[in-house]
């Protein structure tokens, strides 16, 4: 039992330990919410575009060429599918109001959904209302903690922010290497061998990009299929760049190379780029597919696709079952802009001959990012003068995972005739020699 | 405000906190005898109207039966499993290729057990498909399941004019097409529908900026930042916001996309109690105190992140208390007002205005366009300088595609209507019509001896069903009645909390809220769903009391 001097101390103790917690809080400073960012910061100042974003397009006031927006199938101005969204404005309204649990599914997501899984010869299809939602909500609903990913260095940023949210192990390899990941494939097998029962419940994907958005570059699928089937991963496609680009009638990578499209898991797309609508959609077996309806965060916890955006969509498709032509059109165009690009002293062309975005790198770079940067987008803003607008490819240089060197994109469109594409050719060639020499 | 029995012998909690009386008041007006001054907006000062929340505790014998029920299904669902183990029993769920059956098992086993024999047999209260605009009166299509739920089929019959519970339609701003939408078919036919390009690169279309700046106005802050989806606003930019050495303090009933956010970001998550101001001060004076656990040195910083109301309790932020936690622990305040906005507040500017504090409080505003708007996308707004830090630093600026240009018309529009910068009232309007179908709305359900969550002043009303049969007969007595309603279970909710949503909204008239009451009224006794135990006197000349400091 305390004495009365002790119980005093102590209720003194305690007294000035409060006073001393109160100054702790009265001095902690933290960090401001948001350092501050330059005035002059290149992101800070967008390229505004007054009106809409297609073919002739008007930037910063000027009339421009577009040679920026993924508008492939050059369906973003296309008078059917405005008129198909008006008639869906007309009926539906605007908004959806709901998740699509919660009466936010209308029969537009139902038949799009149904034309999506007929189009690309899958059982079911299932539509996100948001492209980068698309990605980043599948890996996480399959793929948990404990789980291994194989996944390309130049994997886009969606598929980096999926992993993420997947919490499980990722093994990154080299980019369209596949020795690299027969490699990490081994490695993986000989774990498995130590401890077979854990080996049992891991489950392995393998996620790669149809045409890189970062490389412009193909993936080996064939090579992969035979991998998957050696050593027991699942390949998860995401086809963005190549949906409604690829294949003789649009369906992508798998079409191609003449793959079974039963040989690949899941199939995810947005249909931003070839669709010129807004959100994006996951297609494969019921099996696989069915699963996402109640796990897949951007489904279940977003509001569902306006449904004008889904008329829009479905209008799309059928113009490009209507004329399977297109796609040859885009890869001959591809195909002689690349080669006219070929050869300009300074800069050099990344990506596939058919590829329609592909990228402008500096074939020496100054050293440092930033004056690559500051000469690239001179070349853009001289390119920009002579009415051709291209834009350097952006990326979050802290976020990103590997972040690809500098570039200028370029995006080829059907509606771009061969005069244009030949003028554009030019006019970077000229821009480039006066900038870099 | 009207209180009938308050202050009466109940067992659950009934929150009585002081609550300040909004701005907007044409002069003086008198409530029970007591004459309030108008005052200024702007002016920090302490509230003297009760805020009403209240989270009524069931029976026993409710949750005691809950349980069994829960029990008794998972016993059925494991004598299920063994059936179809053993091949008695056919399975009907999809399967695995042939070619791949040596691969690892994509789904475990016991992931599914609850969905295969749980909620598949109620499942057909979900993914309601409808055929119309989603406004007060809608259409559904009638669908039939000949498996037990495990496939639909349609019939091919709509049932027409379903009275809509469910949509959140707050303003009854979602609705076929009429002429004040002529500006969004415009910009539709000139813009197109898609961008086909981030904000970075080449999709910074001039209506983003004017939706920007309106949107700036509406809120009474510096600047704005529009995104094409609301889910993707919280959980791309939270991380832009905070990283390693940051702390997050997060409400336990946090929507997903405000949890994958904070996830994403790296930084410290703690949780504190729902609304609860001592669990989030003492998280708050340890963080201080103690800096970060293990290496002893201060948090870079603290970001508290709150929803305005809470889309299954039906709450309210308690915003008072935590702007002056926040201003006394120097924490930063993150407030997600997808379902406050346009909602509550005099003029309808959300959870702010509600409480009559200054915009300038909040460091980080968000919200949605999704329901008050009638359209789809998600906002950041705020100081000029996080609005700029935001378009450089965003994951959605860089990489994702911006707003589709009709929906961001259809936003300035909704806006405008609503701010009254048409040149009609009707905005205004629609706000009070909002407040007042809520307020008679929860009375009734009070009266009738249901137990109700939330603050009385919320649109979203959670009616409490707890047992698991109860809630697939009332979604689908319902519907037979042409009511559509939304009932949520576990997952969502506790697992002994399972529920009926609705969602009040301006376009529903009285006749359509009084068919709804009297068809609960029914489907209360028929499935015994009554359970409160503070009997509500019913006084019906106090449902109008509210209507005097409205001009009608």
């Amino acid at each position: 039992m305390a004495t009365a001097a002790e119980q005093w101390v102590l209720v003194e103790m305690v007294q000035a330990l409060y006073e001393e917690k109160e100054e702790l809080i009265e001095e902690w400073q933290p960090e401001p919410l948001v350092p501050p960012v330059s005035g002059d910061h290149p992101a800070l100042n967008y390229n505004v575009v007054s009106g809409p974003p297609s073919h002739n397009i008007v930037v910063n006031g000027k009339k421009c060429v577009n040679f920026a927006s993924f508008n492939f199938l050059g369906l973003l101005d296309d008078p059917r599918v405005k008129a198909a969204a008006l008639v869906s404005l007309r009926k539906y309204g605007v908004g959806t109001c709901g998740p699509r649990g919660f009466y936010g599914t209308f029969d537009v997501h139902l038949d799009l959904e149904d034309r999506l899984a007929k189009f690309m010869q899958t059982e079911e299809a299932i539509i996100y209302s948001y492209g980068f939602a698309t990605i980043a909500s599948a890996i996480p609903a399959y793929s948990k903690r404990g789980d291994i990913v194989f996944v390309d260095r130049a994997a886009c940023f969606a598929i980096q922010k999926g992993l993420q949210a997947s919490r499980s192990d990722i093994q990154l390899f080299k980019h369209n290497d596949m020795a690299d990941l027969e490699r990490l494939l081994k490695e993986q097998e000989i774990e498995d061998q130590k401890n077979p029962r854990k080996a049992r419940v891991t489950r392995r994907f393998i996620v790669v990009e149809g045409l890189y958005m970062n490389t412009g570059t193909i993936c080996p699928l064939p090579e992969l299929v035979k991998l998957k089937y050696k050593y027991k991963a699942r390949i998860f496609l995401e086809e963005s760049l190549s949906f409604g680009v690829l294949g003789e009638h649009g369906r992508g990578v798998t079409e191609h190379f003449g793959i079974s499209i039963d040989d690949i898991d899941l199939i995810s797309a947005n249909m931003e780029n070839s669709l010129a609508s807004i959100g994006g959609f996951c297609c494969g077996r019921s099996f696989v597919i069915d699963h996402q309806r109640l796990s897949g965060q951007g489904y279940c916890f977003s509001a569902s696709l306006p449904p004008l955006l889904a008329a829009a969509a479905i209008e799309a498709l059928n113009i490009m079952e209507e004329n399977p032509g297109i796609f040859s059109v885009l890869r001959e165009k591809c195909k002689r802009i690349h080669k006219a690009l070929q050869g300009i002293s300074g800069l050099k062309v990344v990506g596939e001959s058919f590829s329609p975005a592909f990228h402008l790198q500096l074939q020496e770079s100054t050293g440092s990012r930033e004056d690559d940067v500051k000469l690239l987008q001179e070349i853009v803003n001289h390119c920009m003068d002579r009415s051709i607008a291209l834009t350097q490819a952006r990326y979050l240089e802290k976020e990103e995972k590997c972040l690809p060197p500098p570039s200028i994109r370029v995006v080829v469109t059907v509606e771009q005739t061969d005069e244009e594409l030949e003028r554009a050719a030019r006019t970077i060639k000229e821009v480039a020699q006066a900038v870099l020499l | 405000m009207a209180n009938p029995g308050g202050g009466a012998v109940c067992n659950g909690n009934l929150h009585n906190h002081r609550k300040q009386s909004d701005s907007l008041q044409s002069g003086n007006c008198t409530k029970n005898g007591i004459v309030k001054e108008a005052q200024q907006n702007g002016k920090p000062h302490f509230y003297d109207k009760p805020i009403v929340e209240s989270f009524e505790e069931a029976p026993l014998h409710v949750m005691v039966f809950t349980y069994l029920g829960y029990g008794l299904g998972t016993l059925f669902g494991y004598f299920r499993d063994f059936l179809r183990n053993c091949g008695i029993e056919k399975c009907n769920a999809a399967v695995e290729r042939e070619e791949q059956k040596d691969f690892v098992p994509l789904y475990q086993n016991f992931e599914n057990f609850y969905t295969r024999n749980l909620y598949m047999r109620i499942r057909d209260n979900w993914n309601r498909p409808i055929c119309s605009a989603p406004s007060a009166l809608f259409d559904v299509m009638e669908r039939v399941s000949d498996d037990y739920n495990w496939t639909f089929r349609f019939t091919g019959r709509i049932i027409k004019d379903v009275i809509n519970m469910g949509s959140y339609n707050f303003l009854g701003l979602a609705a076929s097409y009429d002429e004040s939408m002529k500006t969004v078919k415009d910009v539709l036919e000139q813009y197109g529908l898609g961008v086909a390009s981030t904000r970075h690169e080449m999709g910074s279309l001039d209506k983003h900026k004017e939706l920007e700046n309106l949107v700036a106005e509406f809120l009474n802050v510096e600047a704005a930042m529009v995104f094409g989806m609301g889910f993707a606003t919280n959980s791309m930019n939270i991380p832009a916001l905070v990283g390693k050495g940051c702390l997050i303090l997060s409400d336990e009933l946090n929507h997903a996309s405000l949890v994958l956010g904070a996830r994403l970001s790296g930084a410290t998550i703690r949780i504190f109690k729902h609304n609860n101001m001592q669990s989030l001060e003492k998280l708050l004076r340890d963080a201080v105190i103690y800096g970060q656990p293990r290496i002893r040195r201060a948090w870079k910083k603290i970001l508290i992140l709150v929803e305005g109301i809470y889309s299954m309790e039906g709450s309210i932020v308690n915003l008072p208390q935590i702007v002056a936690l926040k201003k006394k622990y120097k924490a930063y305040l993150y407030i997600d007002e997808a379902h406050s906005i346009g909602s509550v507040g005099p003029t309808g500017r959300g959870v702010v205005e509600f409480f009559g504090l200054d915009p300038r409080d909040v460091d980080v505003f968000m919200g949605t366009f999704t329901k008050s708007f009638g359209a789809s996308g998600g906002y950041i707004a705020g100081r000029k300088d996080l609005v700029d830090y935001l378009r450089v630093h965003s994951h959605s600026a860089a990489y994702a595609t911006s707003m589709s240009p009709p929906i961001a018309e259809q936003i300035i529009r909704s806006m405008k209507f609503i701010m009254g910068l048409d040149g009609t009232t009707q905005g205004l309007q629609r706000v009070r019509q909002l407040a007042k179908n809520t307020r008679y709305f929860r009375q009734r359900l009070n009266e009738m001896g249901f137990i109700i969550y939330g603050n009385e002043e919320s649109p979203v009303v959670p009616l409490l069903l707890y047992m698991p049969a109860k809630v697939a007969a009332f979604a689908r007595h319902l519907l037979n009645r042409k009511i559509g309603v939304v009932v949520v279970g576990f997952p969502a909710t506790p697992l002994a909390e399972a529920r009926a949503r609705f969602c009040v909204s301006a376009a529903h008239t009285r006749e359509m809220l009084d068919t709804v009451l009297e068809n609960l009224d029914e489907m209360g006794d028929l499935l015994q769903l009554k359970y409160s135990r503070h009997k509500k006197s019913a006084r019906p000349e106090l449902y109008d009391e509210t209507s005097f400091e409205l001009d009608d």
